[in-house]
């Protein structure tokens, strides 16, 4: 398989760990080699998670050269277009889950919030395909990720990875019914 | 569900999807490890989690958090000289907390084997600096093996234990943060169970073990012939990489993820150059090397941080006169950072332009404002600055330690205005206070850091008459590195314990001033610390709140959680703007208007912001405004 590096980005505390992990083990499961690292720092306290995921034959580095993903996946606005502007390449594909958590310097009102037409002008200017996901009705915002891989594999944004390898990759990491749930809400979502 | 402790004790071979930190504990398992200490710090918690998957009678090790990383060393070389092979591991700056101890390993007979497994931090990403560890194996005459991804740390883990055991010495197996936290399939071998010898082993005919007078100098002379060893062994390992592309010209010696990025990056280039990739990287295969160095014109030396080799390789040619270029680091810049794809790139693309494309010289902006960590929702340390920066005067000067409470020190609050290192701040505070009447100091720390290495510095300021007032921002557990239990917790890694209080010990320290207030009574906080900052005295302030992360953490473990929250009359807001401007707690959020709302996502319903609001315009979780809105 041609090399596909995929960016994830979002908030310290939105599960960002669990759906690069599932992304991670289905790539594996498909029979792909792959590799990811994952970026905490001091996120656990509200700060950026991000983590990068490289799938193909000719990887040595999970880390994605600057500009060059070819996948950025966001759990949260200001995120998603500080990963577009920095991390996806032109023409590459943006996915982000359209909610709100306000940085220090917006919240005390020294900068200006990102509002989604900033996202819409700056992957117009670049070829870049955007999806923004929100649903008001989850029961959980520990759901947001699953309903974002929902998207992800409604949409194919990931080559060469089928149903079956992401519903292996999940049983893989929960039982129960934690796994009942997200399974429902990540095959509702496929059909909506 | 895949349980982690199946894998980690499967009998047969297998292979899995792990992560570093993962891959080392089934080394560890294969290897036939028996003690394992530790004290928590970023890039190497996960090891201990994994050890936790393992239920604690099927664990075929002891393993325990120590109080620091000098402790938990010293520990290891016990049950080392004992005859268990032992390891122990921590952070890149636990190595300086460890040191007094470590640089004396390698003078030992270690008759069991003991390894040390260092997460340094190239690029800082969550530590203090990005110090080089390997200079402290130089120091000590203590070999390093370097893995670059996950299957490397299996396989250097079984290397360095068989090493360590058959030379009975100290080896390092060096992490870096994204080879701890990377993940991939990685193809582990066998287990098969042996009941272990516990006979204790430890026999002063083995030594000398103390290391006194002229027996120093012998011991010294011991672990350079050790080292002599370990070096032949690095000549002959697999471990080693050659990767030979027939390029007579130009070589690349390199080492741990370097490596890694420098594969990617010269995908696509024009004439390769040959590489050589050492597992050992002290000591170093001198005669491979040599022959390496011989064979080609130009050689770059692509090393992380530190010119530790390069000087070393730099050396054998000037000894031997080759007639090679070596090409190291030229400015500033090649000793910061990680070594990623990006950084490999320009640092080759600087040796040889016309190997690879010109590399983007500068990354795209970042088009978003910066997202600084945060205490989290509900913080007893947010309450705390809070109420603390009332009580004090705008140039009374506040000394942080290492925590979560560190982070005070970003806006709205500006407390704790210097940091050094774990324990740091009683003693820095009372060094301020010398010659300084007018400006008061206070000195913070929370509760793991008490028992880490804060003892000494508290001391010495009852010993020694320093009237400045430490806080102690006591939540319970050590939070920062993901909740490890402490003294004060009243659990160990593995059972119960009798907590040790903080109150207590202090008493007993014969300290006379001792308050202590939960930090949600804000005024009361705020009173206490007017009173104890104006004793000329060494006074302390526990300031008390249980980690509200931990708590809600353990809240969701349970079915009927529903998560609360506050909400905010709209009819009684004034937008005046404190919970956002001076509380600061990341749930309030600020529209175009002015208005301020809460992120439902974010607020917990702790109920602490409420007595911030001049107004009274925060209403508890669960209770309805005048507008019946709930
Ligand atoms: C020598 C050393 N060891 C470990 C660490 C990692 N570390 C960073 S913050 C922290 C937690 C301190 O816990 P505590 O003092 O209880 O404060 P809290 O985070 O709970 O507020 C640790 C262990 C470090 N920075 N330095």
């Amino acid at each position: 398989m041609k090399a596909f590096s995929i960016y994830l980005t979002g908030v310290g505390g939105q599960g960002i760990g669990l759906i690069s992990e599932i992304i991670l083990r289905a790539a594996d499961h498909a029979g792909h080699p792959v590799k990811s690292v994952d970026t905490h720092g001091l996120a656990q306290r509200g700060g950026i998670v991000v983590s990068q995921i490289r799938i193909g034959d000719k990887i040595f580095s999970p880390i994605i050269p600057a500009g060059q993903a070819d996948l950025v996946i966001s759990l949260e606005r200001h995120e998603a277009f500080r990963a577009a502007g920095t991390a996806l390449k032109d023409k590459g594909c943006l996915i982000y889950y359209n909610t709100v958590w306000q940085p220090l310097s917006v919240r005390l009102n020294q900068t200006a919030e990102i509002e989604e037409s900033y996202i819409q002008d700056l992957c117009r200017a670049r070829g870049i395909q955007v999806i923004s996901v929100f649903h008001a009705d989850l029961p959980d915002i520990r759901m947001q990720n699953m309903a974002m891989l929902s998207e992800i594999h409604r949409h194919r944004m990931i080559p060469d990875i089928d149903l079956e390898h992401y519903q292996t990759a999940m049983a893989d990491l929960m039982s129960g019914t934690m796994l009942a749930e997200n399974r429902a809400l990540f095959d509702k979502r496929l059909t909506a | 569900m895949k349980k982690m402790e199946d894998m980690l004790l499967r009998r047969e071979a297998f292979s899995e999807v792990v992560m570093g930190n993962t891959a080392i504990v089934r080394a560890m398992v294969e290897a036939g490890t028996r003690v394992v200490s530790s004290y928590p710090g970023s890039p190497t918690p996960e090891i201990a989690l994994a050890i936790q998957s393992i239920p604690k009678n099927d664990r075929p090790f002891y393993f325990e958090f120590s109080t620091n990383e000098k402790v938990a060393t010293e520990l290891a070389y016990g049950a080392a000289v004992n005859g268990h092979l032992s390891t122990v591991f921590f952070k890149s700056v636990g190595l300086n907390v460890a040191a007094d101890t470590f640089v004396q390993l390698s003078l030992m007979n270690i008759i069991g084997g003991m390894v040390v497994v260092l997460g340094d931090d190239p690029g800082a990403n969550s530590s203090q600096n990005e110090q080089d560890n390997r200079h402290y194996a130089r120091m000590s005459y203590t070999p390093v093996l370097e893995p670059a991804d996950p299957d490397e740390v299996y396989r250097f883990y079984l290397e360095a234990a068989r090493l360590s055991q058959t030379l009975r010495m100290p080896v390092i197996l060096r992490l870096t943060t994204h080879v701890c936290h990377a993940k991939e399939r990685v193809a582990f071998g066998s287990w098969s169970p042996v009941q272990p010898d516990d006979t204790p082993r430890f026999d002063p005919a083995n030594g000398p073990y103390i290391p006194l007078t002229t027996h120093a100098i012998e011991m010294k002379r011991a672990a350079l012939a050790r080292l002599e060893q370990v070096r032949q062994r690095a000549e002959e390992t697999e471990l080693n990489r050659f990767i030979d592309n027939g390029n007579r010209l130009r070589g690349v010696i390199t080492m741990g993820l370097s490596f890694l990025s420098l594969m990617d990056v010269l995908d696509g280039a024009a004439a390769q150059p040959d590489i050589l990739k050492l597992a050992y990287v002290h000591p170093l295969p001198r005669k491979k090397i040599v022959r390496f160095l011989s064979s080609h014109q130009e050689i770059k030396v692509l090393e992380e941080l530190d010119d530790v080799v390069e000087n070393q390789i730099k050396a054998i040619a000037f000894d031997l006169q080759l007639p090679v270029k070596i090409f190291g680091k030229t400015q500033p810049e090649d000793w910061i950072g990680e070594y990623t794809p990006d950084k490999v790139h320009q640092v080759l693309y600087a040796t040889w332009p016309d190997m690879v494309q010109p590399a983007p010289t500068s990354e795209a902006e970042d088009p978003a404002p910066h997202r600084p960590p945060q205490m989290c929702p509900g913080c007893g340390h947010r309450s705390a600055f809070h109420a603390i920066k009332q009580a004090l005067a705008p140039t009374d000067i506040t000394v942080a330690d290492i925590g979560c409470h560190t982070l005070g020190f970003l806006p709205p609050y500006e407390i704790g205005q210097l940091l050094m290192c774990m324990g740091a701040s009683t003693a820095m505070a009372s060094g301020l206070r010398l010659f300084n009447t007018s400006r008061k100091v206070v000195a913070f720390m929370g509760d793991s850091t008490f028992f880490h290495a804060a003892l000494p510095g508290i001391i010495n300021a009852i010993f020694n008459h320093h009237p400045i007032t430490l806080i102690l921002m006591e939540n319970g557990t050590t939070a920062m590195t993901g909740h490890q239990d402490n003294p004060a917790s009243g659990k160990n890694f593995n059972e119960e314990t009798d907590k040790i209080p903080v109150r207590q010990v202090l008493e007993g320290l014969g300290i006379k001033h001792i308050a202590e207030v939960d930090t949600y009574q804000q005024a009361k906080l705020a009173e206490l610390v007017v009173e104890a900052t104006s004793i000329d005295e060494f006074s302390v302030v526990i300031a008390r709140h249980p980690c509200m992360l931990k708590f809600t953490r353990e809240q969701r473990k349970n079915s009927t959680y529903q998560q609360k929250h506050v909400t905010i009359d709209q009819g009684v807001c004034e937008r005046i703007h404190t919970c956002i401007g001076a509380f600061g707690c990341p749930t309030f959020t600020r529209d175009t208007e002015g208005n301020v709302t809460i992120n439902t996502d974010l607020c917990i319903g702790d109920g602490s912001c409420i007595q911030t609001c001049p107004t009274k315009a925060i209403i508890p979780a669960g209770k309805k405004d005048k507008g019946g809105a709930a």
